[in-house]
């Protein structure tokens, strides 16, 4: 172990004589955490407490025919066994209090489970012990129904519907589409000049945040007629108002108290616990604590989720990556938490810290019969970063490239226009590049050394496509874009209609579908320029850092019948309302 | 049946914070009379180094020595609205919260002081070690603490500070994906070596060498402890850990931590990292955010790394022995590739 | 439920309580006794956080019958400083950054004064070995072995290699 401050680089950029910036100052909290006097949630005692246990479903998807609580409910010990009709708003996604996506999830399930492990009943006991044999006693009679766990397999026509949110089994983005689009050049016209076109899948399986404190929460009934809550959250304000929203209470009733919490990984967002401690507290009134065991906190507990990415590139002989495509799928589970918001984050991020003239995504976040997935340290990124770096390293080996002096030739340099139509600016990944190769003792050429990210960027590269081609594949009817708090209006509907929709199936890399009936057909541009060619073999790909986008002219007129451009706001990909 | 040596590379770069709701923080700021300050967030310290970081921040922008600051997180009573500590958002966005909420606390100490002095509050300066004085006199001078006194008992000012960060939500475009995801980058680069063992499938690192460009390294040692653990952890999700194995099969799911395998301290590899520090324009201090993007690279870089040794592609996470020897056989032999 | 009387010493300080049957160790110090510092991580043996010393032996806390401790000494990180004084292990997690959520510390220090009580000047494997028991999440390990080395002032924290 190792580490080193290499203060020569970007030096002119930082004055390195702060006061307290830059110090090795010891941690705040070490003291306590050295002691074991750091206040973890469960570090508060309470006489009286009681303990919460769910009843799970064993099936991954099921509809709830009945649920008999009697046995349990007599058991000694046990002060109540609850049930989804006593959560004052059972229905919630944790985004909508950004105004983000439809209310899909509810938090003790009453008609139906979509997972294996979702919550249907939760026993309320003087022990932990008392509490686990109350809800081996609950009966739950279940009619079972077909269940859809692969992320391909769950768009199909006729596939399973899992959440009834969402019918086809897909997030709707902006109330218009199955998936998040990115469209930058054109990628079909590139691929088509390449001289080689590259393809890759990659797999990531679900990640389980693992902290070794599990997720939990502490309700108390507070002077003032207040509750208090303890609680491992990484989103404090995050558990309050979904705490509030589902308990259909003021958010200054509730108290929260955490911070100081032992690990989080992305894990401890979703806010399940304090809802259920406090909903505990209000029925019996009582302190209640509601923790995943290990168990729970693996199998349960939502995980950073799957994600299966399609990469193709288009790369020139001299190294020069000239498009990517991606189509991509999130795992989301059954309920859509968070994997909504990652697809944006990815999509944003998308072709990684490469400077490419054409770039093309599809990314969808799937409804599947598993558990929700959530936010992992990485979240949307490191998924698709894992693809991008793999896919890397086999197209440099089909163009006999060294896989750094690669990834420098195209690296993005301060001033080069990204795929998200934003410029680049502060970039280092060159810097890096260098840095990681003089460790390894892995030579570079010396034209690779002399790159660097301040010089060689802009100009043309920081131009946009002439032409970009999009589409309206995946467009779906039904979903409204609109104010997604004007539809939460208290007394609206919980479970309003469904619509007529039938998903499109989604389009696979290597044979897209054509688009459906009711888009436009897509503008065909003029044929592109070539893509310029080195007429002898390259010496120095680096001489010209300039990769030459084969951009299309602009063609004479807009697209006709093509949708009007039109920005929404970001809620409004939160917002679908339903018609 | 032999061990094969293989290097792997990959590079990344990692959006810090969100592009939703616009991904505020807040931050309270206010000193006791005796110039000793208190700032309230609501932010959580999941052991990332929340708590020290903005304190050390806040002791920097105040002018005072970075023992007195203490940082209080999580009340929701007293701690204004955080959305949370993920998205590498919280030494960038909490930090520039703090900064916001220490500039306003500093500038009424300084008109305390000023008064106190009978200058003009644009000619102070503060020395960082408890001393405020006149730009250029050392000599005219006063403590933070008597300028905080002052403020409490004598003029009937709060030395207090009030701080939000927001980015303003930028719209995205449903046709192409137009937006502003995030504010700025981090940025990595890092080899794995690896031992292969072309007859049990078993990846053994060898030795990591890596290149973190973290904006400014506000903290050496904080830096430190994620790039350690973060690799750590790239390295588990690299070649052991999952839920579901056999995905999407939901069969054979660990419930337990000899199920759910990670590499023990028996397990590490010589990390050996250079720190580099391009500062954000938008950060505090040129601060970005490490804590995610230090797990990233080490994924790719490990499965390069095997293709190297053996000359199987593993393209589906995690690496485990298992798919290596279904490669190695299904290319009759460990196929290892030029070494680097 | 039949409730059984136990008594034994924490810290060095008498303890009596009650305790029902199959309670395990860790809920009787933390709820029984008000002893917090002992971690719940699993209650299934696998991740360390509830070490514990009974009569200088190392054992998780969370499948360890609290009646099996009638009589015996049970030692936490609650009697690890000395007065104000922390005890050199604290003292050396603290310098080498050893501990990030804090969750896992107190495990780990146990551990650790297990090993060092036992031999004095051990190897780094020895020390890998003291602490495979114990999970850590965040730190990665490293700055964990360095203290206890640095501790045991038989190694240095730039000690290198494999465990």
């Amino acid at each position: 172990m190792s580490i080193e401050f290499r203060k020569e680089l970007f030096a002119d950029e930082r004055d390195d004589n702060l006061n307290e910036i830059g110090k090795p100052t010891q941690r705040q909290d070490m003291v306590g955490h050295v002691t074991g006097r750091s206040p973890f949630y469960d570090d508060h005692l309470f006489e009286g407490l009681l303990h919460m246990r769910c009843v799970r479903s064993p099936h991954h998807h099921a509809r709830i025919r009945s649920i008999d609580v009697s046995a349990a409910a007599s058991m000694p010990g046990v002060k109540r066994v609850v049930l989804g009709k006593d959560v004052p708003r059972n229905l919630n996604t944790l985004l909508s209090l950004l105004d983000f996506g439809l209310d899909d999830e509810p938090l003790i399930s009453e008609r139906k489970v979509s997972y294996k492990g979702e919550p249907v009943a939760v026993v309320i006991a003087e022990s932990e012990h008392a509490a686990r044999d109350a809800v081996a006693k609950v009966r739950v009679d279940w009619e079972v129904l077909p269940h859809v766990l692969d992320v391909e397999e769950a768009i199909v026509p006729n596939a399973p519907t899992v959440n009834e949110t969402y019918p086809g089994n897909c997030f709707i983005y902006h109330g218009k589409y199955t998936h998040q689009k990115l469209r930058y050049g054109d990628v079909d016209a590139a691929f088509a000049q390449a001289d080689h076109v590259i393809e890759g899948r990659y797999q990531m399986s679900p990640i389980e945040q693992a902290p070794t404190e599990t997720c939990g929460a502490i309700a108390a009934p507070e002077n003032n007629n207040r509750y208090v809550c303890y609680t491992s959250t990484q989103a404090l304000f995050f558990s309050l108002g979904t705490a509030a929203k589902l308990l259909d209470v003021a958010s200054n009733r509730l108290h929260f108290i955490g911070g100081t919490v032992g690990g989080g990984f992305g894990g401890k967002v979703d806010s399940l616990h304090e809802p259920m401690a406090i909903l505990g507290s209000m029925l019996t009134g009582r302190p209640c604590k509601y923790m995943f065991d290990r168990a729970e906190e693996m199998q349960v507990g939502a995980p950073r989720g799957a994600e299966r990415w399609y990469v193709t590139d288009g790369v020139m002989n001299d190294g020069r990556l000239v498009a990517r495509k991606f189509v991509g799928y999130f795992d989301s589970g059954a309920y859509t938490r968070l994997s909504s918001y990652a697809i944006i984050k990815a999509v944003g991020h998308l072709p990684g810290p490469y400077t490419i003239p054409n770039v093309y995504a599809d990314v969808y976040c799937v409804f599947t019969n598993r558990t929700p997935a959530t936010a992992m340290r990485g979240f949307g990124i490191t998924g698709v970063d894992f693809a991008i770096e793999a896919h890397m390293d086999k197209v440099a080996e089909q163009i006999g490239m060294d896989p750094i002096e690669f990834r420098i030739l195209n690296s993005y340099r301060d001033g080069d226009m990204k795929a998200h139509r934003r410029l680049a600016k502060n970039t280092a990944l060159i810097e890096c590049c260098q840095v990681a190769a003089e460790k390894a003792k892995w030579s570079l050429s010396d034209q690779a050394k002399r790159q660097n990210s301040l010089t060689g960027g802009g100009g043309e590269r920081a131009q946009l496509p002439n032409f970009t081609k999009t589409d309206e594949n995946g467009r779906v009817e039904g979903f409204s874009t609109g104010s997604y708090a004007q539809k939460n209006k208290p007394g609206a509907p919980a479970q309003p209609p469904q619509p007529n929709y039938q998903p499109q199936p989604a389009p696979r890399p290597s044979a897209p579908p054509p688009a459906p009936p009711t888009a436009p057909p897509p503008q065909t541009p003029a044929a592109p320029p070539p893509i310029p060619r080195p007429t002898t073999q390259v010496q120095d790909p680096f001489s010209a850092p300039t990769p030459t986008p084969p951009n299309p002219p602009q063609p004479p007129a807009a697209p006709p019948g093509g949708a009007p451009r039109r920005t929404t706001r970001f809620s409004s990909i939160s917002g679908l309302r339903r018609r | 049946m032999a061990r094969h040596r293989g290097k792997g590379f990959a590079c990344i770069n990692y959006p810090i914070g969100m592009n939703l709701g616009g991904d505020p923080s807040q931050a309270l700021v206010h000193s006791n009379p005796d110039g000793k300050f208190m700032v309230a967030l609501s932010s959580i310290d999941l052991g990332q180094g929340m708590k020290s970081v903005t304190r050390q921040i806040a002791a920097e922008t105040l002018g005072v020595p970075v023992e007195d600051v203490y940082v209080e997180t999580a009340d929701s009573d007293t701690g204004p609205h955080c959305m949370g500590s993920f998205a590498s958002r919280g030494t960038h966005r909490v930090g520039n919260a703090v900064i916001q909420a220490s500039l306003e606390a500093r500038a009424v100490m300084l008109e305390a002081a000023a008064e106190e002095l009978e200058v003009n509050a644009e000619d102070l300066v503060t020395d960082g070690k408890g001393n405020i004085h006149v730009r250029g006199a050392p000599s005219r001078s006063i403590t933070t603490a008597e300028a905080s006194g002052a403020a409490q008992f004598k003029q009937g000012k709060t030395v207090s500070g009030r701080g939000i960060f927001l980015i303003p939500l930028s719209e995205v475009d449903p046709d192409t994906g137009e937006m502003t995801p995030v504010s700025c980058f981090a940025h990595a680069a890092l080899i794995a070596e690896v031992d292969v063992d072309d007859e049990t499938g078993e990846v053994a690192i060898v030795e990591i060498n890596s290149a973190y460009e973290v904006g400014r390294a506000l903290n050496p040692k904080l830096i430190e402890q994620q790039l350690v653990g973060g690799a750590w952890m790239g390295t588990s999700h690299a070649l052991w850990e999952t839920t579901e194995p056999y995905y999407p099969s939901r069969e054979h799911g660990p419930v337990d931590f000899n199920e759910y395998v990670m590499p023990g301290p028996g397990d590490i590899a010589p990390h050996n990292i250079a720190v580099l520090e391009r500062p954000a324009p938008d950060g505090p201090y040129g601060g970005k955010g490490p804590g995610e993007m230090c797990a990233n690279p080490v994924l790719p870089a490990i499965a390069n790394a095997v293709y190297n040794a053996v000359g199987v592609r593993v393209d589906e996470l995690p690496i485990t022995p298992e798919k290596i020897l279904r490669g190695i056989l299904a290319n009759g032999g460990a196929k290892p590739q030029a070494r680097r | 439920m039949a409730k059984k009387p136990v008594q034994f010493t924490l810290n060095g300080s008498e303890k009596a309580t009650f305790v029902e049957e199959g309670q395990n160790l860790l809920d009787v110090l933390r709820r029984g006794v008000g002893d917090l510092t002992p971690k719940y991580g699993c209650a299934q043996g696998t991740c360390g956080a509830c070490t514990v010393l009974i009569d200088g032996e190392p054992h998780l806390s969370c499948l360890t019958l609290a009646e099996t401790v009638e009589g015996r000494s049970v030692a936490t990180v609650a009697g690890l400083e000395n007065g104000a004084a922390l005890h050199p292990l604290q003292e050396a997690f603290m310098r080498n950054f050893a501990a990030q959520c804090g969750y896992c510390t107190p495990g780990m220090l146990m551990a650790a004064k297990a090993l060092l009580e036992r031999n004095p000047r051990p190897t780094r494997e020895e020390v890998v070995e003291a602490i495979s028991g114990n999970i850590c999440r965040c730190t990665g390990y490293e700055a964990i072995i360095a203290a206890i080395l640095e501790a045991a002032g038989s190694g240095s924290a730039a000690s290198k290699g494999r465990g």
